[in-house]
């Protein structure tokens, strides 16, 4: 049993445990996907488009059936065309089937369009090969001004994704007419256009999927590295017509996912269709290239902003058109308008925007998907805020932190209800941004700027202030109507006879440390060591119907599932205890393993004692108290923001242009720190993320929708010395919409990161009459200029 | 026809004798033909540096490395770290410093760590250099912070006498 860490005060919550999932992992024991073995089991591989938009015609699978190890060919008319459907119960939204393969027409390049299994890998991929497969080339529409350029009517010049055409969302999400004459009479105006780049998720584990029918359970066994387990569960019985509980879907360990797993891939219902057919295990594991290519994209965006000021820097109206570059299709279930409903939202952010006029569309083009990679249009919008503040504290010669403290909600004002008709429970807006400046100035970073700029280097200083709305349940996530909807989750808490507990969650850790932090809140609530409670995740067999981990949610609505059931069965030890103790179980305290009467130190029993009456001596307890200790609870919050202040400074290679990141400071509040250590590791590994999203990573295609970043020698993921030391500072303003008074914090690093570099890149630049307002800027951009 | 070739190589000291075709991966042979699944595989083309184990002593990318190369050499992996069910040092420190979050780039972390550890036992190691020897894997989780720090950690460990 660990002993507890240092500063414990009697409560596991806030102590930082060391993590339960560490030893297996170290021990090179984990067991992810791809290290699955099944007798008999057979391997996938796909034949995809090389063409980013081609009708598919013959496809001619003669040589490759003839390989030797070969067990099937696969196409979409050999599947039956099964397709996954996302929709959102919206006019305004243009629904993309997403075939499982391409039958008539491919849409991007990697788009799967057959599938060979064989008995090993190697086979399959050889066999996948000499798949023939008649390709007829189409237009291509590979940016979002090639799918929206104008001919005589709308979009009649763009090759088309669809029928309906190339704009799948068209939302004007908020409106107001006094826009026109606030513009017009404000002391200054801001006008802008924000761009960020197409970007991998790459968690280091690809995709993966093992499937494989059991005759005695009636039902197809699917292990898929996925964040959501009951949603492929979902996606597999409808796109195969099965009912749910003929499929169980196990993600086992999960190398990482950051929202890439969030979705369902066509991939995993394809080896589903191939098992369930064959009726033999069949195992799927992508290769990088793969990954970089066919899975899911993300954050390709352009805001075209307007914005007003007052001379005092007080922002007085916002209007946006914002557009979101999404790809062939629709992911499953999210749809493609989680990037432009998400962005126009949320865009007023942090700061009092009175008048606010926000226009939403997502774009097809023939590009993967794009599927809710961390932060969701929420890197972007915060950048495109704190851009706003830096440009109009510039046109106002204002100090550009006193021009976001004029706006920033305040902490007497909350409950704020924004413009944006969003509810901002209580945070640390303006402190996290006062502390974060005198951190900055206490450690000297202006003096070290100033030096650096004496000795000839451009040197740079950035701040980003935000919120992180986390844990939406379905009174939020209902507001964007999606066809399914998300948010709540359930619990169950159960005792074994020795006074060991199982908790089942919905949720789906996959390197958030959940196994510790759910047995920390648990273990409070009935007195025990986290040591003796076992999460079991993952698994739609074992938990209830839940939404899995995604939107920095896990800790808040499956751990406040966990806390509510633990709290019913802590009720039912105090019942059972105040029976053999005889005493009234408002009297006994649960802690230390231990059921003691409060206030006699001599009427105690151990809880493994409780536990052992309920099941073996049942006899001696009153019917209500017998047979179990076990509790089943669901918890469905409104959602809850966590809010942070990045500091960033960079300073510039005056030979390369090279960015260089040299200092970088995080001062966040998510509410009460379930275990400090994994906080601090969420917040790092997500500043690392935005920090390449702000500096190196970036998907490119040529004009035929070829993509030219194919491996991790084309696409720059960040290595130990592209970041730096990241400090962080906690506040905590407990959420009241959380059981534990935790709220999520998940995204927080990757959402504040690219605007805090950003704004450290143009501060580097401040002498220049150049600004930079996207992302990844990048040394041959900076060489140009300087 | 399937080009094998029969090899002999020891994996973390236990002997084994087996067929393998030429074109198979050092990293596959491990993982799927001698069990030892704890070498993961995050690229396929040798720069995430997840699959590393050591051959001979020296640190590899599995996946760029034939499996008949290893025919007569000793291979260790991540399994081979631990002394029974007791973590090494270097594993302590990662669990000890929050070096990991999914898990599967680790393994390859631990080999590279540890191959370095071996290389230079008794030098003293600094910030930047830690940075630059850990700047040859990827990790998307943890932003790198608590590997340095481990293997900082376990450098300063395995010097005092």
């Amino acid at each position: 049993m660990s002993a507890p860490a240092a500063g414990f005060d009697g409560r596991w919550v806030g102590a930082a445990v060391p993590r339960k999932e560490d030893r297996r992992m170290l021990l090179g024991r984990g067991r992810f996907t791809g290290d699955l073995i099944r007798p008999g089991m057979l391997h996938a591989a796909f034949v995809r488009s090389p063409h980013a938009h081609a009708l598919v015609g013959t496809i001619d699978g003669t040589a490759a059936r003839q390989v030797p190890g070969v067990a099937g060919l696969f196409t979409a008319a050999g599947l039956g065309h099964p397709y996954l459907l996302a929709m959102l119960e919206r006019d305004e939204f243009v629904p993309t089937p997403m075939p499982i393969l391409a039958g008539g027409r491919a849409r991007f390049v990697g788009e799967p369009v057959a599938m060979v299994v064989a008995d090993d890998a190697y086979l399959a991929e050889d066999a996948a090969e000499l798949v023939e497969v008649g390709w007829d080339p189409l237009p291509v529409a590979a940016s979002m001004e090639a799918a929206t350029a104008a001919g005589a009517g709308e979009h009649k010049g763009a090759p088309r994704l669809h029928d309906h055409g190339n704009c799948l969302v068209d939302l004007l999400m908020f409106d107001d007419d006094r826009l026109p004459q606030i513009f017009a009479a404000a002391k200054t105006c801001v006008n802008a256009t924000f761009r960020s780049a197409r970007v991998a998720a790459l968690p280091l584990e690809g995709r993966a999927c093992l499937a494989d029918w059991d005759d005695r359970d009636d039902q197809l066994v699917v292990h898929v590295s996925t964040q959501v387990p009951h949603q492929v569960r979902s996606g597999i019985a409808q796109a195969l017509d099965l009912p749910e509980r003929a499929i169980r879907v196990i993600a086992p360990d999960v190398g990482g996912g950051f929202g890439l797993k969030c979705v369902v891939g066509r991939e995993e219902v394809a080896v589903a269709a191939a098992a369930l057919r064959l009726r033999r295990p069949v195992r799927w594991a992508e290769d990088r290239q793969e990954n970089l290519t066919a899975a899911f994209h993300g954050h390709e965006q352009r805001y075209q902003v307007k914005a007003a000021f007052d001379e005092q820097g007080r922002i007085l109206g916002l209007d946006a058109e914002i557009d979101c570059d999404t790809g062939a299709y629709s992911v499953f279930p999210f749809t493609c308008a989680v990037e432009p409903l998400m962005a126009a939202t949320e865009l007023p952010g942090v700061y009092k925007v009175p008048a606010y006029r926000a226009r939403g569309r997502a774009i097809a083009t023939n590009k993967a998907p794009a599927a809710p990679y961390r932060g969701v249009s929420r890197p972007q919008i915060v950048l495109v805020m704190e851009r706003l503040m830096e440009k109009a504290a510039a046109a106002l010669r204002l100090d550009p932190l006193q021009v976001r403290r004029i706006n920033l909600i305040g902490r007497e004002e909350f409950p704020y209800t924004g413009v944006n008709k969003i509810t901002y429970d209580e945070g640390s807006y303006r402190e996290s941004l006062d502390l974060a400046e005198k951190q900055v100035s206490e450690q000297g970073w202006p003096a070290e700027r100033d030096r650096f700029r004496e000795q000839g280097r451009r040197a740079g200083i950035g701040y980003a202030c935000f919120s992180e709305r986390t844990a939406y349940g379905t009174p939020t996530m209902s507001q964007r109507r999606m066809r399914m909807t998300p948010g709540y989750d359930t619990a169950l808490v159960r005792m074994d006879p020795t006074g060991e507990v199982i908790v089942t969650t919905g949720t789906c850790g996959h390197g958030q440390g959940h196994e510790t932090t759910f047995a920390q809140i648990v273990a409070d609530r009935l007195g025990i060591h986290p040591d003796q409670v076992k999460l079991r995740q993952g698994d739609t067999d074992l938990a209830s119907y839940g939404w899995g981990t995604w939107g920095s949610r896990s800790v808040v609505v499956g751990g406040g599932a966990a806390g509510r059931a633990a709290d019913i069965v802590a009720s039912q030890l105090r019942q059972v205890a105040g029976s053999l103790l005889e005493a009234s179980p408002a009297d006994i305290e649960l802690a230390g393993g231990m059921a003691r009467v409060r206030g006699d130190d001599a009427a105690a029993i151990p809880i493994p004692e409780l536990a052992r009456v309920v099941h073996f001596q049942a006899h001696r307890l009153a019917e209500d108290l017998r047979y179990a200790l076990e509790a089943r609870a669901t918890f469905d919050p409104p959602g809850t923001f966590s809010n942070a202040c990045h500091a960033a400074m960079v300073v510039i290679d005056p030979g390369t242009c090279a960015i260089r990141l040299h200092r970088y400071l995080v001062v966040e509040d998510c509410g009460v720190v379930i275990n400090p250590a994994v906080v601090d590791g969420q917040v790092r590994g997500g500043v690392t993320q935005g920090v390449a999203a702000a500096l190196l990573e970036r998907l490119c295609f040529d004009a035929d929708g070829q993509p030219s970043s194919a491996t991790l020698m084309d696409y720059l993921a960040p290595t130990a010395t592209e970041i730096c030391a990241v400090d962080v500072v906690h506040l905590q303003t407990p959420s009241r919409y959380s059981e534990t008074g935790a709220k999520g914090m998940g995204e927080g690093g990757t959402i504040g990161a690219p605007a805090a570099v950003l704004n450290a890149i143009n501060d580097a630049l401040s002498d220049m009459g150049v600004r930079f307002d996207h992302i990844p800027v990048l040394p041959h951009e900076l060489a140009a200029v300087l | 026809m399937k080009d094998v070739h029969e090899i002999r190589l020891t994996v973390n000291g236990r002997p084994h004798e087996l067929a393998v075709e030429a074109r198979r991966t050092l990293a596959d042979m491990l993982r799927h033909d001698l069990g030892y699944t704890g070498t993961h595989l995050g690229c396929e083309h040798g720069i995430c540096g997840a699959c590393t184990v050591l051959l001979d002593g020296a640190p590899v990318r599995a996946c760029l490395v034939f499996g008949v190369q290893a025919d007569g050499a000793e291979v260790r992996t991540v399994e081979g770290l631990a002394d029974g069910e007791q973590l090494s040092d270097l594993q302590q420190a990662f669990s000890d410093h929050h070096a990991l979050q999914c898990g599967f780039c680790t393994p390859g972390f631990l080999m590279l760590a540890e191959a370095y550890l071996a290389e230079n036992a008794g030098s003293t190691l600094g910030e930047d250099e830690a940075r630059e020897l850990v700047a040859a894997n990827l990790c998307r989780c943890t932003g790198y912070q608590g590997i340095v720090e481990a293997l900082l950690a376990t450098a300063r460990a395995r010097q005092r006498p």
